[in-house]
């Protein structure tokens, strides 16, 4: 892989991957919703809305089948720390790509009028979240648990934000976080890396770099106590939901954490992009045992996302139709007691370690996925995070794992969450 | 043993090998080395459409437990070989077929092969194992009663395949029905359907395609079981006028509208037309003809689009959109008036033309991984469309006009005829 700057500070990494004739382009922006003050929560992702709707150099009306002409797909999303757009398609769009990317950055417009109508999209994409009550609690959990951190409001808005944010809210976010020395560029697939980066240059070179943006320095209290919320809403299954706060990607505990909740759930790639496509090994996993296998919980799951801040790991299950939340809950916290008090087994370590390095691998089976591993990492912790990964989880020992345990799963850590249904 | 020769396809593309089995298995092999992983995907022709008339959800229940044990391996056995190796067994169930999905490393592939062919012919289905997967089934259908996106769809291919039609029916069942169901009848689900002569086994990775047929073959060659009786599906009967059901969901933030007709089936002539007619009217870039009003320049909506499902029979072309309860009349005018506007003027030239040139040019990205290839490659088989598929069917597209396209849409289409059911926060009151 070959990684180099602008001279505007636009950070560029390109690998050669020749095995179909495919380029994909992302590129990444160091802002989302942590970055959003209040009144303005929904800013980032709103804002990656707008920008599909036209440039200074791509009218509104060629948006369409600008890509799709190359048989390419393109999208974008937005989290808590990164907002990303991508296009992948034949080689020969290379030049394409490049270019609706380099209008995306310098040339939004933000019609007043195209603003209006994106208000609505996004207020229906939330009231279909809403719809969801396992996304409900989630969104109601991480609130509780974070109370001055910007990552407790969700990254897609408190609604009266969403209904009261200006034209000009949008427009200054996007100039302001939208600029050279803010964002990496990463290209992979059938493509020649000299010849790839001659061509970035023409496209991005002559983009203005900005002030660096001011970041909020909140910093999350540590929990003193455990916190507990219910929702009761109508509803025909029961949820529970438990979140801890846990190590960013690079806290020495993150690693360690990751193998814990393989042994507890199963391991899950860490990959955003897909790994949620393929469900975790997690027969033997010991929450599943205790939950799923006594028929106590349909479902029984844990996530631990690489994150630039400390976030959270929660885990959730749903209960078999008829089981009070009560006993879910009991089992729950008993399996987490017992792995605080008596760690994990060498087997189970070393069954860890086997199912990440197998999603390791099932993480990048495609240009595009190898190209959002490689930007978000750069995005949220650098590259090195990622390239070191696989060295990082077989370093891991078992005095590390009882070590985070401790630090991690203890109740004043901790935020329960209920979804009580309330029958129709 | 004997392998028969594996037939490969003479000019490039994908290039895999078809062998069929003395039994009539049959096994399709294709090399990669873009990854250390292989693919597994076994199909048996046992879908929902098998499912007993007076239970329906029986296949899907079979699929819940059918890897949960068999006569040589505890459910324990079984779930200690998948998560050693790191890797999931997703076993789905359409409406023609009973698919185990697995990707595994190639180290592993010998292994996780035999497994997944022992599971496919000697379940045991214990009755614990049962009790708990019907647990699991029972409360995924309470899901679902809450969620008005599947109960808008399933309510619409009830509608539009009524009087016990499979596609009409849940492929989930009942609570009361699953919890009705008996190892015994399940058991007796598998013997009935379960034949080499319904099995395709794809292996798409990087293992030699020799290895990987030669594995198949083991695994399989000593299956002997008689063709199951075909399916008798009944005709499907288009709609004659507009129906439509309101399910009060009060509770929600948002309706989901389905929108929908019976079409064509997959064999049928005019098919490559109504793909590409689907296309302009629902899929191109953000949903079509139909994102472009429902979505960009009426900002009602985060998803508007279509899908069709040609199948065995005439399948379903579905319209979907998810809208606030005040913006429900005008989403469901705005689609009659999409549709409308298709049958009476068709689409245009440029519209064709791109249609064609993204799902041509999208053939590379949907063919990129082990997982696309496999799917591909089942697709392929259980249609007949032959091993040289991928390089045929550009022509297929291409050779489209614009009339057909038209004459797929007045054929298809018709807001007299259309199917419609909300579910959400709306009341017709």
């Amino acid at each position: 892989m070959r990684v180099t700057t602008l001279d505007n500070g636009l950070k560029v990494l390109v690998q050669e991957d020749h095995t179909a004739p495919l380029a994909s382009v992302w590129c990444w922006y160091k802002v989302g919703s942590k970055d959003e003050r209040p009144g303005l929560t929904g800013v980032s992702h709103w804002c990656e809305h707008m920008n599909f709707k036209g440039t200074t150099n791509i009218p509104r009306e060629q948006v369409k089948g600008i890509i799709e002409q190359f048989g390419g797909s393109w999208n974008g999303y937005t989290w808590i720390d990164q907002t990303t757009y991508l296009e992948t398609a034949t080689r020969d769009a290379l030049d394409r790509m490049l270019f609706i990317e380099s209008e995306r950055m310098a040339n939004c417009l933000y019609h007043a009028d195209d603003c209006e109508s994106e208000r609505t999209v996004i207020i229906s994409e939330l009231e279909g979240g809403e719809n969801d009550p396992d996304q409900l609690l989630d969104q109601e959990v991480t609130a509780t648990a974070f109370k001055a951190h910007p990552y407790r409001h969700p990254t897609i808005g408190w609604l009266s934000d969403l209904q009261t944010m200006s034209r000009d809210d949008l427009y200054g976010y996007y100039r302001r976080y939208y600029i050279p020395n803010n964002a990496t560029l990463v290209l992979v697939g059938d493509m020649e890396t000299d010849d790839a980066l001659r061509r970035v240059d023409r496209y991005f070179g002559g983009i203005a770099p900005g002030p660096a943006p001011s970041r909020l320095r909140t910093v999350e209290p540590q929990q003193t106590g455990e916190r507990r919320l219910t929702i009761r809403k109508e509803g025909t299954a029961a949820y529970v939901k438990l979140a801890f706060h846990a190590p960013a990607v690079t806290g020495p505990d993150f690693f360690p954490l990751l193998i814990l909740d393989a042994v507890l759930t199963g391991a899950k790639g860490l990959n955003l992009w897909s790994s949620f496509r393929m469900p975790p090994p997690q027969r033997r996993a010991r929450l599943y045992r205790a939950l799923v296998e006594r028929g106590l919980a349909s479902i029984v799951g844990g996530a631990l996302l690489p994150t630039q801040e400390p976030f959270l790991y929660t885990v959730s299950a749903t209960a078999t139709d008829g089981t009070p939340l009560t006993s879910v809950e009991t089992v729950l916290l008993e399996e987490l007691d017992r792995v605080v008090r008596d760690g994990i087994t060498d087997a189970e370590l070393t069954k860890a370690k086997t199912q990440l390095k197998a999603r390791l691998v099932f993480d990048n089976d495609s240009i595009t996925n190898i190209a959002h591993q490689f930007g978000y990492f750069e995005t949220i912790a650098g590259l090195d995070v990622f390239l070191e990964m696989p060295s990082r989880i077989a370093a891991v020992v078992l005095d590390d794992v009882v070590r985070a345990a401790h630090a991690i799963l203890c109740p004043s850590n901790r935020t329960i969450g209920w979804f009580d249904p309330i029958a129709r | 043993m004997t392998l028969p020769t594996p037939l490969a396809s003479s000019r490039a593309g994908l290039a895999a090998t078809r062998t069929a089995l003395p039994n009539g298995a049959v096994v399709i092999a294709k090399e990669t080395r873009a990854i250390p992983a292989v693919t597994i995907n076994l199909a048996v022709r046992a879908g929902s459409v098998c499912d007993p008339s007076a239970a329906p959800g029986a296949v899907h229940l079979l699929s819940r437990v059918i890897d949960r044990g068999t006569t040589t391996r505890s459910a324990g056995d079984i779930a200690e070989d998948l998560d050693s190796r790191g890797i999931t067994l997703t076993v789905g169930v359409t409406r023609h077929a009973l698919s185990l999905i697995c990707t595994c490393l190639s180290e592993d592939f010998d292994a996780v092969f035999a497994l997944l062919g022992d599971i496919v012919m000697s379940p045991s289905v214990p009755d614990d194992e049962l009790a708990i997967r019907k647990a699991e089934v029972t409360t995924a259908i309470r899901q679902d009663e809450d969620n008005p996106a599947v109960i808008a769809v399933e309510s619409l291919m009830g509608l539009l395949y009524p009087d016990g039609h499979p596609y009409g029916r849940r492929t989930k069942g009942s609570a009361d029905v699953v919890e009705a169901l008996t190892r015994d009848r399940l058991v007796r689900l598998h013997v009935e359907r379960f034949a080499p002569s319904e099995l395709t086994a794809v292996v798409v990775g990087d293992v030699p395609t020799g290895r990987a047929t030669g594995v198949a073959a083991r695994v399989f060659s000593d299956w002997r079981v008689p063709p199951p009786a075909p399916v008798m599906l009944p005709r499907v009967k288009g709609s004659t006028r507009r129906q439509r059901l309101v399910i009060p969901m009060m509770s929600k933030a948002q309706a989901d509208v389905a929108y929908g007709f019976t079409t064509i089936a997959r064999a049928d002539p005019a098919y490559y037309a109504c793909w590409l007619m689907n296309n302009a009217l629902g899929q191109y870039s953000m949903g079509g003809r139909l994102g472009d009003s429902i979505r960009e320049r009426q900002g009602m909506a985060y998803y508007a689009f279509s899908s069709l499902d040609a199948n065995v029979v005439e399948g379903p072309l579905t319209i979907r959109a998810g809208v606030g309860p005040a913006n429900v009349d005008r989403a469901i005018a705005s689609i009659d008036e999409e549709i409308r506007r298709l049958t009476q003027e068709g689409i245009s030239a440029k519209e064709l033309k791109e249609s064609q040139q993204y799902l041509i040019g999208a053939m590379p990205r949907a063919l990129e991984t082990n997982a696309g290839i496999a799917g591909f490659l089942q697709v392929a088989e259980f249609f007949g469309l032959g091993l040289d598929y991928d390089l045929r069917l550009p022509d297929f597209l291409r050779s489209v006009t614009l009339d057909d396209v038209h004459a797929a849409a007045r054929r298809i289409l018709d807001p007299d005829r259309a199917t419609i059911v909300i579910a959400g926060p709306y009341s017709d009151r």
